[in-house]
């Protein structure tokens, strides 16, 4: 493997709500009023290679989205870095991180609200390619025109506005403007959750095909499992802010070792399998605030054991390139007494 | 015929500045006692006004303009608007998506279920919170009596869902119609709801019509599936029928765009163009601008349902 060109190295993201005036003073005779932390992430690690499509599969709130944001230079980690080809990607004064953020581009899951509605789609492709002097100021329309046709619109398309696209050509602009600023980093935020199946396959070929073309390193963030095997090399399964799988898209797919993973594998209703029971997983997702103890998967979890109940497993190997966070994998689910004994 | 929901020929028409709009355009099927129908399409297929005109929830500029809704053998169209509301959340019930738009937010989960049983029924108000507390006990709730104390933003996302299919089913309605009711879930709470949607089917006997874009969703959860195209029903069958052996392209085009039955990092078989505007309908077949296999008749005559069992409206269907 190539040497990774994004590092993000044991990022963890709390976010802080401080209780108002009146809370803190209620809080003064109840008890009450503390602040109150989400833990959206905790101590993630992942390198990407460049050329790869990374995917960021999990249910809401388990911190995807988060992830993203963090490696867009969006939120600042609490705790830990992330790297482009060395160089921290932190919102910070200066002009260095200018240059650095602009490297990471985003694509968003709602192209009605990515894009400005009274401008004109072409202004809204250049307005940053123009303000960081990516393209000569006398080439900028014609550089827009090519790109609206790399995306599969026609360049003449540069004079309308949002509205008079429809929901999967507008995520082609929203593909064009985050292309427009020759990212080395694209970090796709549910890019086709919204669209109609059939609008879905366009985009996902248009896509591969990008991918192919530019050699685009890529964060594929998504909840549709599918979606995640047939465009990424690489996945990483999260579950309340952790890391508990991370796989060649092959291999996960074929035998996943996270009992979460199977689970959700199984959840998933897919066209083929005629009719079944879906095998669910029991209960619901906890609470990032107050996450449980030890292993926080294992008040649903089929095969836990005392052991999961007290020690949070760390991910470990489960093969030349796959890791996973869970005792199954590393020593058994019982506790370390009864294991010696 | 003991068919809980027999809907013939309905027709909603919008009216807009220009000409009228068609969004649902002759559509006709039928849903046994404790089958489950999976009415599929893309946005603007007309498969959620469907859902809404069998409610009788269409508003002006809208007109149910012609057809019949039958259920339980009484047409649903001949009553006046007070009879219609005392059907409406009785025998025929909705769920839809956002579970927000169902639940009113300041009051007690218990207390607005109450309320629902009470419309429609003379009882005690201990005697309704009862009612909603089995209620809540059939759609798997952990717990219910202590949810009835609880306000909707006390509840998850999949435990308000819950609870608002709950409330359709208070009064063990022949027809619940349910609108996109697990899309917003996430997969693991979406697989919990479904396993209890089928329970439910079989237990109650309730004709279930399960509205949905997510062919995966219908293809492991219905009896029988009606596709929708452009305000008609393109295509029916049975489900292993419609997924296993398509016949109409735009079903055979779904299909094959699901990434999931292909091999990963291959071009993805797609249909051109994307849904036509239904004021701008071309002449002919609706999907002739995006079908491979369109020839000339297709340009000028729309394809006709034969009425006499067959299931697809194309002239050159798929063997």
């Amino acid at each position: 493997m190539t040497d990774p060109i994004l590092k993000i190295e044991n990022v963890s993201k709390r976010f802080t709500r401080w209780p108002g005036m009146a809370e803190r003073l209620v809080g003064k005779i109840t008890g009450g009023g503390k602040p109150v932390t989400v833990h959206a992430l905790s101590d993630v690690t992942l390198h990407v290679s460049q050329g790869e499509v990374l995917g960021i599969v999990g249910e809401s709130g388990c911190g995807k989205s988060t992830l993203g944001r963090v490696v867009a230079g969006i939120y600042a980690p609490s705790d830990g870095s992330v790297t482009l080809k060395g160089d921290p990607i932190v919102r910070e004064h200066g002009n260095r991180i200018d240059k650095l953020t602009t490297q990471v581009q985003m694509i968003h899951q709602d192209p009605f609200a990515s894009l400005n509605p009274r401008m004109k789609v072409g202004e809204t492709l250049a307005e940053g390619p123009r303000y960081h002097r990516i393209i000569p100021s006398g080439k900028v329309r014609e550089g827009m025109r090519e790109l609206l046709e790399k995306v599969g619109l026609e360049g003449a398309y540069a004079d309308r506005l949002p509205h008079q696209f429809s929901g999967g050509q507008r995520q082609r602009v929203a593909i064009a403007r985050a292309l427009a600023m020759k990212p080395e980093v694209l970090v796709l935020d549910e890019a086709v959750a919204s669209l109609d199946v059939s609008i879905q396959a366009q985009v996902l070929n248009l896509f591969m095909d990008l991918r192919r073309d530019l050699g685009l390193t890529a964060l594929f963030i998504s909840h549709d499992l599918s979606v995640v095997r047939h465009v990424c090399d690489r996945v990483a399964i999260m579950y309340l802010g952790r890391l508990v799988e991370l796989a060649p898209a092959d291999e996960l797919y074929a035998d996943p070792k996270h009992p979460y993973t199977a689970a959700l594998f199984a959840s998933v209703p897919t066209v083929g399998t005629g009719k079944r029971k879906f095998e669910a997983i029991k209960g619901e997702i906890p609470s990032p605030i107050n996450p449980p103890p030890g292993c926080a998967f294992h008040p649903r979890c089929p095969l836990a054991g005392p052991r999961c109940r007290v020690e949070a497993p760390r991910l470990t190997g489960a093969g030349p390139a796959r890791t996973v966070a869970c005792h199954l994998n590393d020593g058994g689910v019982d506790t370390k007494a009864e294991t010696a004994a | 015929m003991n068919a809980a929901l027999d809907v013939q020929g309905l027709t909603t028409r919008f009216a807009t500045r220009g000409d009228a709009v068609t969004a649902v355009n002759d559509v006709s099927f039928t849903v046994q006692k404790g089958r489950i129908l999976g009415l599929v399409g893309e946005s603007g297929s007309g498969k959620s006004v469907t859902g809404f005109s069998i409610m009788g929830l269409i508003d002006a500029p809208g007109e149910v303009a012609a057809g019949k809704v039958m259920v339980d053998g009484q047409d649903l169209r001949a009553l006046s608007d007070e009879d219609m509301r005392k059907m409406r959340g009785n025998r025929v019930a909705m769920v839809f998506q956002d579970p927000m738009m169902t639940l009113n937010p300041v009051l007690r989960v218990g207390d607005q279920m109450a309320m629902a049983v009470r419309v429609h029924r003379k009882m005690s108000k201990a005697a309704a919170l009862k009612e909603a507390q089995r209620a809540l006990e059939t759609v798997g709730i952990p717990s219910p009596e202590e949810r009835l104390r609880a306000y909707p933003h006390q509840l998850s996302g999949g435990m308000r869902q819950r609870v608002a299919i709950a409330m359709a089913l208070l009064h063990r309605p022949s027809v619940i119609i349910a609108d996109e009711a697990t899309t917003a879930l996430d997969v693991s709470i979406q697989g919990q709801i479904l396993a209890e949607v089928r329970d439910l089917a079989d237990q109650t006997g309730a004709a279930i019509v399960w509205i949905t874009h997510d062919l995966g969703v219908v293809s492991s959860l219905a009896d029988d599936i009606c596709v929708m195209y452009a305000g008609r029903i393109v295509e029916r069958g049975t489900a292993q029928q419609v997924i296993d052996h398509p016949r109409h392209p735009y079903t055979q085009g779904l299909l094959d765009s699901i990434p999931a039955l292909h091999e990963p990092g291959k071009h993805l078989p797609q249909i051109p163009g994307s849904t036509p505007q239904l004021s701008r309908l071309p002449q002919g077949c609706p999907f002739r601008p995006r079908c491979p296999r369109a020839t000339e008749i297709c340009a000028t005559v729309p394809p006709a349902d034969t009425k006499d069992g067959q299931t697809v409206l194309c002239h050159h269907p798929l063997e």
